[in-house]
């Protein structure tokens, strides 16, 4: 792969296939621009609905921050920044068929494939239902056990395989994740069994306060992929058309039976871990505000503008309806009766056994736990 | 001094007692640990004697033994217990196995420090006290302090010890305050209990954050039914002290065992065994057992407190050994 966006071919796969580049692939300039020759696989209208998830995520980080402050929400980790990187990939699955296997920091990912917002709040508020799938939506709930997901995701591409389906699993993590040995023995299995994944790593700069430079001496987690037999991409994180090509090309090889892709999704993660992190402490401001200039929200509205997709007074009205999108779901959640006793003996067994049945029966009389 | 402050205390005096030790472990340097242990240790002792480590706890856990059979003293920070499951192979069947099946050759002088515990709202898989899980390893010490000076001298006497400990501190302890002593040569023995409160009525015996738990219904017993309850804080659950434990019950004729985690097959599943052989002439009353409901720990703060050992469920447990109200 060249340097900077060359005119790829259409599609972009022969550019892909390459072995990985150190240098991202950037299709949309920081200033909005397209790199030349190419055209975009989103429509507009595609387009249009991702950029409103992107602004509805960030919708959501600001409003649930706040309300966390409040002690209205337990401890969660905000999306800013990496927009693009959740978004573009995404948007390159069909929620009809194929599934989102998160780590902790792609809300809106889930939301794409019809996880309900109100869901989020109430998960956490500490509600069990939180993480309860409605019927047809193919997502996995958060996953808080470093790297564990990434197992679990080829396991689920296997199984898609066994039944028959063409459907692809996009598996997030991060570049923390990454240093795990779960995430290398799941990826190895993929590479061998050809299991139908597309493992998505965010490499947003930093695990907790651990600069990526001390998660890895590689110079791209892309160029593991190779030794695992298949094909890793470094692609630019903040830039939505590059993410959703790759992300494309790489769900079109799942489907096509061809295995697993890496793609590593170059980003930067522009708000703390969680809520409980201080950031200051170990971020240096000046290249805080260096990579706020590259905010991918700002690329991908500088490209509808020139486009004449959305103007600045359309946007102000999008952004007040996703405001109330927000409070009515906030609204939802907070009105949702609490949990009771008896839920903490629900669903720990298909089938629970004499001692938990008992117990959960004296907790229904309102009994203390015994 | 606080619990924390007192774990730093005996990281900063062993760090510069003797060059072999150092510290590793996720966000122990620039970030000063997860739970802030090791907040300037960096600066003090710098890179070398402190060290970052990339999300690898099999890896580093690994790495530990390693350093260790060389005669090391690694001290090696886990996050939280629950991550230390992923490096379970290495910490079970390496750390606690080398010594003897290398024929005593060459001996593994690894610390593991890591807080247990819940109640903090860190839903199912990250509130776990499964200390069970490791005291039952022949080869490894485990040892759970309850109080500052404890922590203090625990840790230091892991480090010093030329077998591999593990130190479960605990999450709701690390802002208790309390004496400490300041003698850099101050241990707390390994394998030692302690009487946490003297009582005639019946014996509580717990171990970290339980004990907190305890003498809190001990003083709540003493004040409203002039019952007194004797306290056992076990310290170490590896090796066990059985001695104090049965002199207690000896003199009280009725036990309760404490633990946050689940019960079945746990540390109190053992001393209830224990206590049954070694008291069986002085028992006045079945021995008790209290620790958590048997499920994945909830995420809501109510869910969370009802389902652990709380207060209102260890006096009860206390009134039922004591025959007061039906078990
Ligand atoms: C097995 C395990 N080890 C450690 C942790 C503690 N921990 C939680 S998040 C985190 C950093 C993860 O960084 P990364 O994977 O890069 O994701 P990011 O938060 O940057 O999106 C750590 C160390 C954990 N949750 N699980």
């Amino acid at each position: 792969m060249s340097r900077r966006a060359p005119a790829p071919p259409a599609p972009p796969a022969q550019a892909l296939a390459e072995p990985a580049s150190l240098e991202p692939w950037t299709l949309l300039a920081p200033d909005g621009t397209l790199a030349e020759g190419y055209r975009p696989s989103l429509s507009d209208e595609e387009l249009l609905a991702a950029f409103r998830l992107m602004l509805l995520s960030r919708t959501v980080d600001q409003r649930a921050f706040s309300l966390q402050r409040q002690g209205r929400l337990g401890t969660f980790s905000t999306v800013e920044g990496q927009e693009a990187s959740v978004v573009g990939s995404a948007f390159a699955l069909d929620p009809a068929r194929d599934w989102v296997v998160p780590q902790y920091r792609e809300l809106p990912a889930m939301l794409r494939q019809g996880y309900p917002l109100t869901r989020f709040f109430l998960y956490f508020r500490g509600h069990p239902i939180g993480n309860q799938m409605p019927e047809g939506v193919r997502v996995l709930p958060f996953q808080i056990s470093l790297a564990a997901q990434i197992p679990h995701a080829v396991g689920l591409a296997w199984g898609l395989r066994q039944q028959g389906s063409d459907a692809a699993v996009m598996t997030y993590f991060g570049d923390g994740a990454s240093s795990e040995g779960d995430a290398h023995e799941a990826m190895n299995l993929a590479g061998v069994r050809r299991a139908p994944v597309v493992f998505l790593l965010q490499n947003n700069g930093w695990a907790i306060s651990t600069p990526v430079a001390k998660q890895t001496a590689a110079q791209s987690f892309a160029l593991r992929a190779p030794g695992y037999g298949f094909p890793g991409v470094l692609v630019d994180g903040n830039d939505l058309f590059a993410v959703h090509e790759a992300a494309r090309w790489a769900v079109e090889r799942a489907r096509a039976g061809e295995g697993p892709t890496l793609i590593e999704a170059r980003t930067y993660r522009l708000g703390p871990h969680n809520t409980a992190d201080d950031p200051t402490r170990y971020v240096d401001p000046d290249e805080l505000r260096a990579r706020r200039e590259l905010d991918p929200i700002v690329r991908v509205r500088a490209y509808l503008r020139a486009r004449r997709l959305l103007s600045e007074a359309e946007e102000e009205q999008l952004r007040s309806q996703l405001m109330d999108e927000v409070n009515a779901a906030v609204a939802e959640a907070e009105a949702h009766p609490a949990a009771d006793r008896r839920h903490i003996f629900e669903h720990v067994y298909a089938d629970p056994p004499p001692r938990v049945r008992a117990q959960r029966e004296r907790a229904t009389a309102g009994e203390e736990v015994r | 001094m606080t619990y924390r402050e007192a774990l730093r205390l005996a990281l900063r005096e062993e760090l510069a007692r003797d060059e072999r030790v150092f510290v590793m472990g996720e966000e122990v340097g620039v970030f000063d640990g997860a739970y802030k242990v090791t907040a300037g240790l960096l600066d003090e002792f710098g890179p070398d004697r402190v060290r970052d480590t990339p999300i690898s706890e099999e890896g580093f856990v690994g790495a530990g033994v390693g350093a260790a059979m060389l005669g090391e003293r690694p001290v090696v920070e886990i996050m939280t217990l629950n991550f230390l499951l992923v490096a379970m192979d290495q910490v079970v069947n390496h750390a606690a196995k080398i010594g003897a099946m290398f024929g005593g050759q060459v001996r593994c002088p690894l610390v593991i420090r890591t807080p247990n515990g819940a109640g903090n709202q860190l839903t199912a898989q990250h509130s776990q006290s499964f200390d069970q899980y490791f005291a039952h390893v022949p080869g490894l010490k485990v040892v759970a302090p309850a109080t500052p000076a404890d922590a203090k001298g625990l840790l230091k006497s892991a480090i010093r010890d030329d077998d591999p400990v593990l130190v479960l501190e605990n999450l709701r302890i690390y802002t208790e305050k309390g004496e400490v002593p300041l003698d850099p040569e101050h241990l707390t023995p390994i394998g030692r209990a302690r009487v946490a409160r003297q009582g005639r009525d019946l014996t509580i015996v717990a171990h970290s954050y339980a004990v907190v738990r305890a003498l809190a219904v001990a003083e709540k017993l003493a004040r409203e039914r002039g019952l007194e309850a004797e306290v056992i804080d076990l310290r170490s659950l590896r090796p066990l002290d059985m001695e104090t434990v049965a002199a207690s019950v000896a003199k009280t004729n009725r036990a309760l065992c404490v633990e946050e985690g689940w019960p079945t097959y746990g540390v109190t599943a053992e001393l209830a065994a224990r206590v049954q052989h070694a008291c069986f002439d002085d028992l006045d009353a079945p021995v008790e057992r209290l620790g958590m409901a048997e499920v994945p720990l909830p995420y809501a703060k109510s869910l969370e407190t009802a389902a652990l050992p709380n207060e209102a469920r260890l006096e009860r447990a206390a009134l039922a050994t004591l025959e007061l109200v039906p078990a």
